[in-house]
């Protein structure tokens, strides 16, 4: 359960002099644009990283290949596959043959040494090189942390080179959250787990002796909000990542609460609370105190969440007589609805840039995963299907993870990943049946 | 403020002696069967004669809340019933169909056990003896992805548990 605390990373100055050549094969420098939505893949090569000491050797390829999937996994990439190397790289330091890296089009190389020091301490170091402009690609970078840490600097890595191809912060570095299914569709025994971003290192936070629903990160990773029937009832939890402690949200004994949202401060919960069949939104500390409602009215008021900056709240309502989704002030007030097409629209989630809100929506039978712009705006549906809900922002705004359940008497809920451009759809790997997933902010 | 304090003690209210068994959405957990009870069908007082010949459920429209004329008959049995077996206390157990999204469906599993308490309420039983459950669509007693499966899906379950009202 311990999250690497010590994992440091530090620039190696001077490992590689920045010089900005112009291939003649492109009008400009190595650059995907992703808003675009990347049709032809940019091709790249990442040679198993060198070991420095026989210790290292055992990580040494397993960072490359980690290197290598979290990239070709946004699609924006495509890796040359090994055979086809020309040039074998058997030192970090020796200069590159781009001519023998051309010749196999890569137009990205990723080089990497892996050594383990006396004291167990794992360093990676990375150069990666625009091979058609025959000049590195930014620093050269090294990253250190315990063995058992090795994929997370895999990921930094992996985050290192996606920034400076696309000038956006990378994703890999991230944990989800989310709730771990078995057990016959009428009778499923649920429990939070959380994974590494591609799946992997599923830890179980709580065991399966109640119904779980919806978790959510703090800002910061180190709690989750979710709601629990461990009382008999639905009830709002918070839970520490490291510790696994857990506590119900300060709300009386027998108060109904679900869908809790962390405040980009960490410290302000928003939520629903049911009473006598009615479902509005209150906030309070999460700690306890300072208990607000938030609205008063006889519709279903639910699924909220802040705007990255605090100040608006973005819900789903069915005031107007459907699911549709508003926005209002932290404080309450007057909310302004801004979906406005044909169906049903639910479960908002704000962009972590800020520019757009995710949503599930519900039209002609079809469910579908889709986005608009924080006034309504240029509604965009990204998937289809019997049924898609649940959408969560990747830590850089370019990925939503959701959950997918297939039709029918064997239908099973997992997760998947579309970019925000509708490309790139992707099933995420768990064991076994997985709903309702939350991303983790980068991890520091 | 002052608001949020008075819906927590108005929850708390009804709340407040209904027996709770929170072990029932655990693993173990079935959709609306309850074991406990004393002697079996034939005997008018047993939960299984109020499963079985009162009915222990009824169910909902698509999306819709409020009491069918059927519900309404089925209710008026649990009433009367509830009145006269006055050493039980009833969860309201609410569900959804799976034709909705997971926080609207806690929302609209609540609205329907409520519906159900409001109807057996203003026929006498206690509120104190009854408490709501919402399960949103976490629950389905049937399974299939067509409407003869959700529509047994969207129904209220009167689970009784035995033990008078402290």
């Amino acid at each position: 359960m311990k999250l690497i605390k010590a994992l440091t990373f530090f620039a190696l100055a001077c490992l590689g002099v920045i010089q900005p050549v112009f291939a003649q094969q492109r009008s400009g420098p190595l650059r995907i644009e992703i808003t675009e939505g990347v049709i032809e893949p940019l091709p790249f090569a990442v040679p198993a990283f060198v070991s420095e000491n026989p210790a290292a050797k055992e990580f040494a390829e397993s960072i490359a290949r980690v290197v290598a999937s979290d990239l070709a996994g946004t699609g924006l990439f495509r890796e040359i596959p090994k055979d086809a190397f020309i040039s074998k790289l058997t030192s970090f330091a020796s200069p590159v043959q781009y001519s023998d890296w051309k010749a196999i089009n890569a137009q990205a190389l990723i080089s990497g040494a892996v050594g383990v020091g006396s004291d167990g301490r794992l360093t990676v170091k990375f150069r990666v090189f625009d091979v058609f402009a025959e000049a590195q690609l930014g620093e050269g970078l090294q990253f250190g942390g315990a063995t058992g840490s090795w994929r997370r600097m895999a990921h930094k890595v992996a985050d290192a080179v996606y920034a400076r191809i696309t000038g956006e912060g990378g994703y890999f570095d991230s944990r989800v959250v989310f709730v771990s299914k078995s057990g016959p569709k009428s009778n499923r025994s649920s429990r939070l787990a959380i994974m590494d971003y591609d799946g992997a290192n599923v830890q179980f936070l709580t065991d399966n002796s109640a119904i779980v629903l919806a978790p959510r990160f703090s800002p910061t990773g180190d709690r989750v909000l979710y709601t629990s029937y461990e009382t008999g009832f639905p009830k709002v939890f918070v839970l520490d990542v490291g510790s696994v402690k857990r506590r119900a949200l300060d709300v009386a004994a027998e108060a109904m609460t679900f869908a809790p949202r962390f405040g980009p401060d960490g410290r302000i919960v928003v939520f629903s609370l049911t009473q006598g069949g009615n479902s509005d939104l209150f906030k309070m500390n999460v700690n306890g105190g300072n208990a607000q409602r938030l609205t008063s009215a006889p519709s279903i008021e639910t699924a909220p969440d802040f705007s990255p900056d605090g100040s608006k709240i973005v819900f789903e309502s069915d005031r107007s007589g459907t699911q549709q989704i508003y926005i209002m002030g932290v404080n309450g007030g007057e909310a302004t609805r801004i979906s406005s097409g044909q169906g049903r629209y639910s479960a908002p989630v704000w962009s972590p840039r800020g520019d757009l809100i995710a949503f599930t929506k519900q039209a002609n039978g079809r469910f579908h995963i889709g986005v608009m712009r924080v006034d309504g705006t240029e509604e965009r549906l990204l998937t289809a299907s019997f049924l898609d809900e649940g959408p969560t922002w990747s830590p850089n705004g370019r990925v939503i993870m959701f959950t997918r359940e297939t039709q029918g008497v064997n239908g099973v809920q997992g997760l998947y990943s579309v970019d925000i451009s509708g490309r790139n759809l992707r099933r995420v790997p768990t064991d076994g049946p997985a709903s309702d997933a939350a991303w983790s902010p980068l991890l520091k | 403020m002052k608001l949020y304090s008075k819906a927590i003690l108005l929850v708390a209210a009804l709340g407040v002696s209904a027996c709770t068994n929170p072990g029932r959405f655990g693993a173990g957990g079935a959709g609306g069967v309850d074991g406990s009870g004393i002697g079996g069908a034939s005997d008018p007082t047993s939960t299984a004669y109020f499963q079985q010949t009162v009915g222990d459920r009824v169910l909902f429209a698509v999306d819709q809340h409020t009491l069918t004329s059927e519900a309404s008959t089925v209710l008026e049995q649990q009433a009367m019933w509830l009145l006269t077996n006055t050493d039980y206390t009833a969860v309201i157990e609410g569900h959804a169909d799976e034709q909705g999204t997971t926080a609207y469906n806690v929302a609209l599993s609540a609205r329907r056990a409520n519906s159900v308490i409001e109807y057996l309420v203003a026929r006498g039983v206690a509120a104190s003896r009854l408490r709501p459950l919402p399960l949103g669509k976490a629950r389905p007693i049937a399974i299939c992805s067509e409407e003869s499966c959700y529509a047994q899906n969207r129904r209220s379950v009167t689970v009784l548990a035995a033990g008078g009202i402290s």
